[in-house]
């Protein structure tokens, strides 16, 4: 427990209040399951109002009148705006979110309408907030105090409570039972000095403490923007080191090989990339016509930019089924009842589809699994024997004994290299990609008229639910493992997968 | 494609203990070896050798880390703005919002797209999880969680199941049925485990294993079957924000960002942490990968954005204007890479030049922060979501 001397002094405020606060607090690391504040940016907010208040190169400030006093220091909201749009010399809308922001951390607030927390640009009258009820890092808004606070009003006026606040009142008095008659006296101790004060501190001070208290327990709950939380910081010298070696001793690539690759990737996607080019027929969210998507899915004719883009890397080919079936009959033209040294193209691609089954597979199958790829694979005289070296062959056949879902990725990676760097180029080249090319289409941009574009907007297909197409799928693996050769790797994964 | 992680050994007989495991490549005076990571762990819990102090493993680190960055700096013969000179400028975007989903009753905090391009599912406070139809505007599925505070969802590849968690510390599968009248809650099933709030979940190629970081500093890659722990990832030394699974062949790295500052680099297969960066000034709310795989973005509460080379291992870009105070929350690029697009807690998204680190577009709409900008897979449109209540497409 620890109890807390708090006094403060407000230079930038014409009427200086100095307050005595002791607190009693319990210290204790606040890790509990609350949303973590994000401050850094108070920092700089801080010393952007501390420019607004300056007297000659500030905000214009006025006074106004309120029954028999006058409160000094009042501000216009379209006054702040015009300051915020000369300093930072951006866009009225930018203006009006970096003021709206001032007002809903706390720094400025509202006379007239104190619950809505917004930046109005007109006359609406604003305050700055004085310093000691800033939103820091430094002290939270404990629910002590919060209760200290609806009891010294509820003192004041019986029933000047709002709706949400009696309710936060109930609450506290439950909770916070134990100390109840602690709180009471602090808050008589507060009314009291109160009205020691003369009325216009008085007014101005009651209207900074409810307006803090707006933020700090806003009425509709939202989020906190103060609370803090400590960082838990034990690392063990020796892992860092043992990081920092390895860091050290990987290989890297200087930045102008690297950033060169960045800006080739850029400029070769351009034109797929429907924010920087239109896309053909036309976006569907623009158009509400989905051609776009009904033309782009796994049936016979591809449109000419996607058959473009498997030309990009092996990864695009392969990701896309389309692609990757295109792949298949490439590699069936070219290599089926050839001498094995060229064979190996096209059980190469199945391995590497068996391993990444495999390595994605649920933990249970990884047996059975490994079990297949062994007999299809890499057993000696096997269907689909591949060609790798002898190295990365006895350490797969060795780690086969206790099968794990990284075991074939040494072999997976050799595969896959080969692919990426011999057979893709090969069917780059190939009369079936080129035919593929040629019957392409080439859809022509749509055009609607504004009624056309009513219609299509009354219109919007439904689509297919993706679990109706992953349905469909699996029967069609499933009619194509039972069509083609006895011992099909893709059957028996299908089969022990469809346990669902 | 980072050809370093792709070739290096991460399965095999580990050099110290024999058995065949997932391995790390580290160095025992200076020489490369592959331990298992239990191997390493127990070296690392080892203590001090003979003729080590705590001070003098202090000196150590510190020279290595200088050492680090020598690497690192004779690497840099040129600046991605001089690179980016040769690039023509952009044209003017036009992004407008297309679709404002409601339905939602209090702040969206999470969202992820469907394959299907057009689906998407999201998550808010009151413990909602929807699944939309956003071309139509349908909602086509709805759980209610126990807990408040759903952090994180996600949209399984095959579009059959979507996984969610947040303050109950778990992250949950449920299988989506076609049946209206069944209630997603019987089939739930509960994956992961940590021990404080999960902050960002996804699923890897398939619909197996699901990838989670928590706040409480770790990752973790599950099975989804039978809810074991296939791997975790220790190194952060606060709550882990936000992660990304690398896009390329390989899909074997994933980049994690928290509150330590730091974002780290994470080969999947051994548990390993094979680089890191600690660049920002505040928390690391979200990170995404470059479209290619070689590079990532990050958002954070310093109210910059980043963009760190893997390559050649350092941070190539800064986006940042005097006039954005607020904290970034989240950021996912375009489909091409060029754009760059943030939300920030002024409620606004802005849309960066990646290559020439300026802003192109500002886009306004949200009532509150915007807590996630996810593009869709075929690149089309772009989804915020808000604690406003709303989802909005915009293209």
């Amino acid at each position: 427990m620890r109890i807390c001397l708090r006094k403060v002094d407000l230079p930038l405020s014409p009427a200086p209040i100095s307050i005595c606060r002791m607190t009693i607090r319990t210290a204790r690391p606040n890790r509990g399951q609350h949303f973590r504040p994000r401050t850094h940016c108070l920092n700089k907010l801080e010393s952007i109002v501390v420019e607004m208040q300056d007297p000659k190169s500030g905000v214009k400030g006025s006074e106004q009148k309120l029954n028999v006093s006058t409160i000094p220091h009042v501000i216009t909201g379209k006054d702040v705006i015009a300051w915020i749009t000369n300093k930072m010399k951006t866009t009225p809308e930018e203006v009006q979110a970096f003021g709206t922001m001032l007002v809903a951390y706390g720094y400025i607030y509202p006379l007239q309408n104190h619950k809505k927390l917004v930046l109005c640009n007109d006359s609406s009258l604003y305050r700055f907030q004085t310093p000691y009820f800033w939103p820091t890092q430094k002290w939270v808004a404990e629910d002590s105090d919060y209760a200290i606070y609806l009891a010294k009003r509820n003192i004041r006026k019986k029933g000047m409570l709002e709706a949400y606040e009696q309710a936060h009142y109930s609450h506290l008095h439950d909770w916070l039972n134990h100390k109840w008659d602690f709180i009471v006296m602090q808050a008589t101790e507060q009314y009291k000095a109160g009205k020691e004060r003369n009325k216009p501190d008085r007014v101005v001070f009651d209207c900074q403490e409810r307006a803090y208290w707006i933020v700090s327990r806003p009425p509709v709950s939202e989020h906190c923007c103060v609370k803090s939380n400590d960082p838990n910081e034990s690392i063990t010298t020796i892992s860092t080191n043992i990081f920092y070696q390895q860091a050290i001793m990987r290989s890297k690539v200087k930045s102008s090989v690297s950033l060169g690759a960045l800006t080739k990737y850029v400029t070769t996607y351009k034109n797929h990339d429907p924010f920087l080019a239109p896309c053909l027929p036309s976006n569907p969210w623009q158009t509400d016509h989905d051609a776009y998507w009904t033309c782009n899915t796994r049936i016979d004719v591809p449109t000419k930019m996607r058959v473009e883009r498997w030309s990009f890397s092996l990864f695009e080919l392969l990701s896309d089924l389309r692609g990757r079936d295109d792949f298949k009959v490439f590699l069936k033209k070219e290599f089926s009842g050839m001498p094995p040294h060229l064979m190996r193209h096209l059980s190469n691609l199945a391995f590497w589809e068996a391993a990444e089954e495999l390595k994605w597979g649920t933990a249970s199958s990884m047996t059975s699994k490994a079990e297949t790829i062994f007999k299809t694979f890499l057993a000696p005289g096997a269907p689909r024997w591949i060609n790798i070296d002898g190295r990365t062959m006895g350490l797969t056949v060795k780690g086969l004994d206790h099968p794990h879902r990284y075991v074939l990725e040494a072999a997976q990676t050799h595969v896959f290299l080969l692919m990426k760097k011999d057979t893709f180029f090969r069917y780059l080249k190939s009369p079936v990609y080129k035919d593929t090319q040629k019957n392409a289409l080439s859809p022509a941009p749509h055009n609607f008229s504004p009624a056309q574009l009513e219609q299509n907007a009354q219109n919007r297909s439904l689509g297919v639910h993706p679990v109706i197409v992953w349905q469909q799928e699996e029967e069609e693996k499933a009619k194509a493992a039972a069509a083609s050769a006895p011992v099909d790797v893709k059957a028996m994964m299908s089969k022990i997968d469809r346990k669902k | 494609m980072c050809d370093q992680t792709f070739v290096a050994i991460t399965f095999g007989p580990c050099d110290c203990c024999g058995k065949a495991s997932p391995l790390m490549n580290i160095y025992i005076k200076s020489e490369a070896t592959n331990y298992c990571s239990f191997c390493v762990e127990v070296m690392a819990t080892q203590g001090l050798q003979a003729g080590e102090s705590a001070a003098s493993l202090k000196k150590e680190s510190d020279s290595l880390k200088k050492k680090l960055e020598e690497e690192r700096a004779k690497l840099s013969d040129i600046e991605l703005s001089q690179v980016a000179e040769k690039i023509e400028v952009l044209a003017p975007l036009s992004i407008k919002t297309r679709r404002v989903l409601k339905g939602h009753g209090n702040k969206v905090l999470c969202m992820d797209w469907c394959k299907d391009k057009r689906r998407l599912v999201s998550s808010s406070q009151d413990g909602k999880v929807i699944v939309w139809d956003a071309f139509t505007l349908n909602k086509e599925h709805g759980v209610t969680l126990p807990c408040t505070w759903v952090l994180a969802c996600a949209y399984a590849p095959s579009g059959c199941a979507v996984a969610c968690g947040g303050l109950d510390n778990k992250c949950s599968v449920f299988p989506l049925s076609l049946d209206k009248n069944e209630n997603l809650n019987t089939k739930k099933k509960s994956v992961a485990m940590h021990t404080n709030y999960v902050s960002g979940c996804t699923f890897t190629s398939s619909d197996m294993q699901i990838l989670t970081s928590s706040g409480d500093g770790t990752c973790a890659l599950w099975d989804v079957e039978s809810g074991q722990l296939l791997q975790s990832f220790h190194g952060h030394t606060a709550d882990v924000l936000s992660l990304d699974l690398a896009p390329s062949e390989t899909g074997n790295t994933f980049v994690s960002g928290g509150c330590d500052r730091k974002a780290n680099v994470w080969d999947m297969r051994s548990g390993q942490n094979i680089q890191s960066f600690e660049c920002h000034e505040s928390d690391i709310n979200c990170v995404k990968y470059y479209p290619s795989g070689d590079a990532f973005a990050s958002a954070s509460d310093d109210a910059t954005c980043r963009f760190y080379d893997l390559r050649a291992d350092r941070e190539v870009a800064v986006y940042q204007k005097d006039s954005i105070i607020f904290g970034a929350s989240t950021v996912d690029f375009s489909l091409s890479g060029r754009l760059l697009f943030a939300g920030y807690n002024d409620y606004t998204i802005n849309a960066w030049d990646v290559l020439k680190g300026t802003r192109v577009s500002a886009l306004f709409g949200h009532e509150n922060r915007v807590s996630r900008v996810r593009v869709s897979p075929d690149g089309t449109a772009l989804c915020s979501a808000s604690w406003d209540n709303t989802l909005r497409i915009w293209s």
